[in-house]
């Protein structure tokens, strides 16, 4: 089960400027909520993410706790060629999810 | 740890002004007419180091009224051609009451071709909210948005 959204055009044209919609379902626990018996609930959350292109780094993102739950982040980039885009989130013990989408430039 | 607190921020007052006096940091004022908390100031100061940062170029897209502050729509973008010489290197995002004071740094480059990036927030309170751009040049710019929050992002609450 993946729990990764990617949104990225199928087609493009060469020298487009395409938006890419990524959403990572992650809980985002900021590390200051205490639970009932007064503990704080040790932070979770994801603290990295990147997106390469033909494995070229396109986009980079460092996230805190102040990111919302199931981060959501857009972002641009221009329509080279032909291939795929490779998304990574990086985060507290030990969270690492990969997704990929392709996209043919004409 | 209250006093602790108070010592770390007395440290930095006095590093910041004892660096105004010698006149080797220009002091960042993105508000004057607002004092600014010192945790803001040095997460900002963490970012652009020892640069200038100048009011201008950066948009802030924000509701300026919200009823959840768990989940904030924001919107970043940057009037810039985006070419190899003239683009937007990153875009960082602070808050003034959260209990830290970062909320993303996001790394762009010529590639992106539009220096706009938007995501989803989280607020604890009324406050205002900077964005600042890291240019290819070196320069910094920066917007600043107020926010008014009713119903804020549970920092405090019992789960």
């Amino acid at each position: 089960m993946t729990s990764a959204l990617i949104n990225v055009p199928a087609k493009a044209k060469r020298g487009d400027i395409i938006e890419i919609k990524t959403l990572m379902s992650h809980i985002m626990e900021t590390g200051y909520r205490r639970t009932a018996t007064g503990e704080v609930v040790p932070r979770d959350i994801i603290t990295s993410f990147s997106c390469r292109y033909n494995g070229v780094e396109v986009f980079r993102a460092d996230l805190f706790p102040a990111i919302a739950a199931n981060p959501f982040i857009t972002f641009f980039t221009v329509a080279t060629e032909s291939g795929k885009f490779d998304f990574e989130w990086i985060g507290d013990k030990g969270f690492s999810e990969t997704a990929s989408a392709s996209i043919t430039v004409e | 740890m209250r006093k602790q607190d108070r010592s770390t921020r007395r440290q930095f007052l006095g590093l910041a002004g004892g660096a105004a006096v010698l006149g080797v940091v220009p002091v960042v004022t993105l508000r004057p007419a607002e004092a600014t908390p010192a945790m803001l100031a040095a997460a900002i100061r963490n970012v652009v180091g020892t640069a200038t940062v100048r009011t201008g170029k950066v948009k802030l897209d924000v509701p300026p009224l919200v009823e959840n502050g768990n989940t904030v729509p924001m919107t970043v973008s940057v009037a810039s051609p985006m070419t190899s010489d003239d683009h937007v290197k990153s875009i960082h995002v602070f808050n003034e009451k959260n209990p830290q004071p970062n909320i993303g740094n996001f790394y762009l480059g010529p590639r992106a071709g539009r220096a706009q990036i938007s995501t989803r927030i989280r607020l604890a309170d009324s406050q205002k909210i900077v964005a600042i751009a890291h240019l290819a040049d070196g320069s910094f710019w920066s917007v600043s948005v107020d926010v008014v929050v009713t119903l804020a992002a549970c920092t405090d609450e019992v789960i």
